[in-house]
């Protein structure tokens, strides 16, 4: 590598569908779900803490399930629904979640609340009626340095009971 | 009131639940370049020479600087300018800046860095207290401080210590460890620069615009009127964030050279070494008590590991001494402080800032000691509590404290005395206080630390100040107070906030200060602006309370013309006649108790923590939601510190640099807790608000290990307190040795001569 210019890189023409929207993007073939999402398309909404998949802060959904879109390549995506957390409202109706945590104060310096909402949105789809263990185990890879949890917990409790 | 008191949702959650809020590295303006730094592999070398050139041959590299670019040091303290932006004559810890490479990609900005040549001569690293108490092996670390590798001494002796051992009916010493931890926030540290017609702005995730705009002006040669320093929303701080960094300075110089906008984000591994985290404390502590254990006389001693460089280390090295007599009233006190350079990355202010480590002894000092004498704990704690409107030995001004409120909440709600002794099960209590701000400014100066200013206009209401939120909810306190004078709800108040070119001075997020201190200047410009619309409306024959916001603006701004009020902020007089009396004093101090409930498996080691209650003495919740979120947090990173986050090296390098090898807890570690607010409305804070962001985390450590010694008989006199420790302790105490684990001896010192002081005239 040393003393090298820099290779050519392979670009490819890809389809995603994100937030119900078709975009025609040309990328670089290695570039990550994060990077393209961020950089390519300007939705800034999903934030990194890592870049190697240890802490949950970019995690968007696909086909409805979290995943961690530092880990994701965009080139196997393409025909996938893809969720960040700009397409979480409907509109300029916050969803309930959404809702619950700016009512219980459980977003603070609000750099992982993006992680956070998009995987509990995919747990109460799949479990409108979670425990607090339910809860727990979900988001249990998504670190958070502000709130100590607590807030969090009880916020996704609110929405789920107000989605029922 | 009508809105001061209310768990009103925080004046930004929108931006932050939609994604959209605007962290530094969000910002993309057109054109941008992308930055990485070079950083030192080698703990301790000298520089022999620096080749960019294959880096400058590379397609896509726009531009490449070294230290000579940047040759001009700097340091948030006055005493320790001693950092470089870049080095080039000597590298001091494993990430020691060295050259920086601006480029249309950051891959390849990222090779570039690849194909700078460096050459170092390689020394001798320093990697611990005892090693760098000893004579350089080859040249010491920095060329200032005391002998060897010692940066900082701190001697001083208030009240007659002497005399109080010697009428002592038991005197008690031990030795405690805190083992260093970082803050860990979820944003990585990130700054956007671009120089246009002849300013510099800069982006940053920092928590005080105001000394990075110093940094910047003294490094950049620029005067400070053509730079301007803006906080991004701000992705966790901790104390992180409060020293000026080498990438700020970086990402700015390279605008200039390139009039292009200029990124720098730094990756995770890079936030471990730029850390300014929690030193590693070595602690000795000798106590003289009476038989009811009344304390006569303390002698403490600390020695801070604070790695390569001054960062906030002196005021570290003193606040490691300070607070003790603010809990528990002490009559005569000896402090000795020692911070040492090691070859390590720069230690500096964590929540709690040098307290953590001295609370976390004194507590399981005086557990030990209640315990020798066969009292209960709470009860010599109790009798020792600091009474409200005193001053301590070391003259520290004590004004409201609801140290027994807080007792009393977190005892009768756990139940702690009428506990079921149960082997593997146990509770911890302890106790803390916390600043409400630093008493004097980082820098000499007679100015305000926080000011404010109204604007109101056809109805609408603008505050500014120079304050950061970092999440906390700095902003959301502001909108409060303005809302509360002016009849509002605080989502009315519009904010101009940490923007050195269109709000006035707040020195930042750091020391617990904003409430107290920006609240008290927004409480002054609000009621001025209150005031002048009163008047107008009463001159129309109607009364405030009458007419709308609107109606009043109008008539008001009919009658005076524009309407612009500015409150301010300085703290009182208080610090002692003594030299080192600016690190200590506050205008307030915080207070809190807490109960650790807990299990642990004798055979494993493993701790379970099952609920930790938790009482804080804030003076007044200005938003209660606010301030249990902030005890909360507290609560988390105290635990975490506690049982298993630890910032340790090999050979200079970090041992486990990345999110998943640190260890911090997740949902599933996170105990129950219950949180009470205590309110003694302190008569100077705003609406008698004091702090609650940082004294919450002090009481953690502590209640953990007297819980695992109420479980397990053996005292972990050693944070963190992990499996093998615990292990370790219980096969000593099988063997009949002392039931311990932790240090056995504090290092022999070459401290100073003594400082005396005369302890402050009795308060009547």
């Amino acid at each position: 590598m040393k003393n090298e210019v820099l290779r050519d890189v392979e670009r490819v023409v890809l389809t995603l569908d994100v937030n119900g929207e078709t975009r025609q993007l040309l990328v670089p073939v290695h570039k990550t779900l994060l990077e393209v999402l961020r950089e390519d398309m300007q939705l800034t909404g999903t934030k990194h803490g890592c870049e190697l998949g240890e802490c949950g802060t970019c995690t968007v959904l696909i086909d409805g399930k979290p995943h961690l879109s530092c880990l994701a390549l965009p080139v196997q995506l393409e025909g996938r629904a893809i969720t960040t957390i700009e397409g979480m409202a409907a509109g300029s109706e916050l969803h309930p979640l959404q809702v619950a945590f700016a009512e219980l104060g459980a977003a603070q310096c609000g750099y992982c609340s993006p992680g956070i909402l998009l995987s509990a949105r995919s747990l109460l789809e799949e479990n409108p009626k979670p425990s607090r263990a339910d809860i727990q185990e979900a988001l249990a890879g998504n670190l958070c340095r502000c709130t100590g949890y607590t807030k969090i917990l009880q916020a996704v409790e609110l929405a789920a009971e107000r989605m029922r | 009131m009508r809105v001061v008191g209310k768990p009103l949702p925080k004046v930004d959650a929108a931006p932050k639940v939609t994604g959209r809020a605007m962290y530094a590295d969000d910002m993309l303006p057109a054109r941008t370049l992308h930055c990485r730094i070079l950083r030192s592999p080698h703990p301790h070398a000298r520089i022999v020479s620096i080749d960019t050139s294959g880096a400058r041959r590379i397609q896509g590299v726009v531009a490449v600087i070294t230290g000579a670019d940047l040759p001009v040091k700097f340091g948030i303290l006055p005493v320790t300018q001693d950092e470089r932006a870049l080095e080039h004559e000597k590298v001091r810890y494993v990430g020691d800046p060295i050259a920086a490479v601006a480029a249309t990609e950051e891959e390849i900005a990222a090779a570039a860095c690849d194909a700078i040549d460096v050459e170092y001569d390689v020394l001798q690293p320093v990697m611990s207290i005892d090693a760098a108490l000893e004579t350089p092996k080859d040249e010491r670390i920095q060329e200032y401080g005391g002998p060897n590798n010692v940066h900082k001494f701190v001697t001083l002796e208030f009240g007659d210590v002497e005399g109080g051992f010697a009428r002592a009916d038991h005197v008690r010493e031990d030795v405690f460890f805190y083992q260093g931890n970082t803050h860990l926030p979820m944003e990585q540290h990130s700054a956007v620069a671009t120089y246009i017609d002849g300013r510099v702005t800069l982006w940053s995730s920092t928590q005080v615009v105001h000394y990075v705009h110093r940094a910047l002006s003294k490094v950049l040669e620029l005067p400070m009127h053509r730079i301007r320093v803006i906080g991004a929303a701000h992705g966790g701080g901790f104390g992180g964030k409060t020293d000026p960094f080498a990438h700020e300075i970086i990402v700015a110089k390279l605008a200039m050279l390139t009039g292009r906008p200029v990124k720098c984000t730094l990756t995770r591994e890079e936030v471990f070494y730029a850390h300014r985290g929690r030193h590693p404390v070595l602690m000795w502590v000798r106590t003289g008590v009476t038989r009811d254990g009344r304390i006569a006389a303390m002698h403490f001693r600390s020695a801070l590991d604070g790695g390569a460089y001054g960062s906030y280390g002196v005021a570290s090295t003193f606040y490691t001494g300070a607070l003790q007599t603010v809990t528990y009233d002490i009559p005569a006190y000896r402090f000795e402080g020692c911070r040492v350079f090691t070859n390590k990355p720069p230690c500096g202010p964590k929540r709690g800032h040098g307290t953590p480590q001295p609370r976390f002894a004194l507590e399981l000092h005086l557990e030990k000691i209640a315990l020798d004498l066969g009292l209960e704990p709470v009860d010599v704690k109790r009798r020792n509590f600091v009474r409200p409107d005193t001053r301590t030995v070391n003259w520290l001004r004590v004004t409201s404290c609801g140290l027994p409120e807080c007792t009393d909440k977190v005892l009768a709600a756990s139940r702690f005395l009428e506990r079921k002794r149960t082997p593997g099960h146990g509770m911890g209590f302890a106790i803390s206080s916390y600043l409400s701000g630093a008493g004097t400014a980082i820098y000499w100066n007679d100015m305000p630390h926080s000011e404010v200013q109204i604007k109101v206009d056809r109805g609408g209401v603008t505050a500014y100040c120079g304050a950061m939120d970092i999440g906390q909810g700095s902003d959301s306190v502001l909108a409060t107070i303005v809302a509360e004078e002016l009849g509002l709800q605080p989502s009315d108040v519009r904010l101009v906030t940490a923007d050195t070119d269109t709000t006035p001075i707040d020195l930042g997020s750091y020391s617990s200060r904003v409430t107290f201190m920006a609240g008290n200047a927004a409480l002054e410009a609000a009621r001025k602006m209150r005031a002048l619309l009163v008047e107008a409306v009463e001159a129309s024959g109607r009364k405030y309370e009458e007419v709308s916001f609107e109606d009043a603006s109008v008539l008001a701004e009919a009658r005076f013309g524009t309407l612009a009020t500015a409150g301010s902020y300085t703290p009182p007089p208080i610090a002692g006649p003594y030299k080192g009396s600016g690190v200590g004093p506050s205008p307030a101090y915080s207070y809190s108790a807490c109960v650790v409930d807990l299990d642990v498996d004798a055979r494993t080691g493993l701790v379970h923590v099952n609920k930790v209650w938790i009482a804080h003495d804030v003076g007044r919740a200005i938003n209660p939601l606010l301030v249990e979120g902030q005890v909360e947090g507290s609560v988390y990173m105290g635990l975490g510190e506690a049982l298993m986050e630890e910032q340790v090296f090999r050979r200079g390098l970090h041992k486990w640099p990345s999110m998943l090898e640190y260890k911090s807890p997740t949902f599933l570690d996170m105990p129950d807790v219950e949180t009470f607010i205590v309110e003694t409305l302190d008569r100077e804070g705003p609406y008698g608000a004091k702090e609650a962001g940082q004294g919450p985390l002090l009481p953690v450590p502590p209640a953990v290990c007297a819980a695992v010694h109420d479980a397990l008989g053996v005292w972990i006199d050693e944070i963190p307190v992990t499996p093998e420790k615990i292990l370790e302790a219980l096969r000593r105490k099988e063997k009949g040795e002392p039931a311990r684990y932790g240090p056995h001896r504090f290092p022999s010192i070459p401290y100073p001569p003594t400082i005396k002081v005369d302890a402050p005239p009795p308060t009547t």
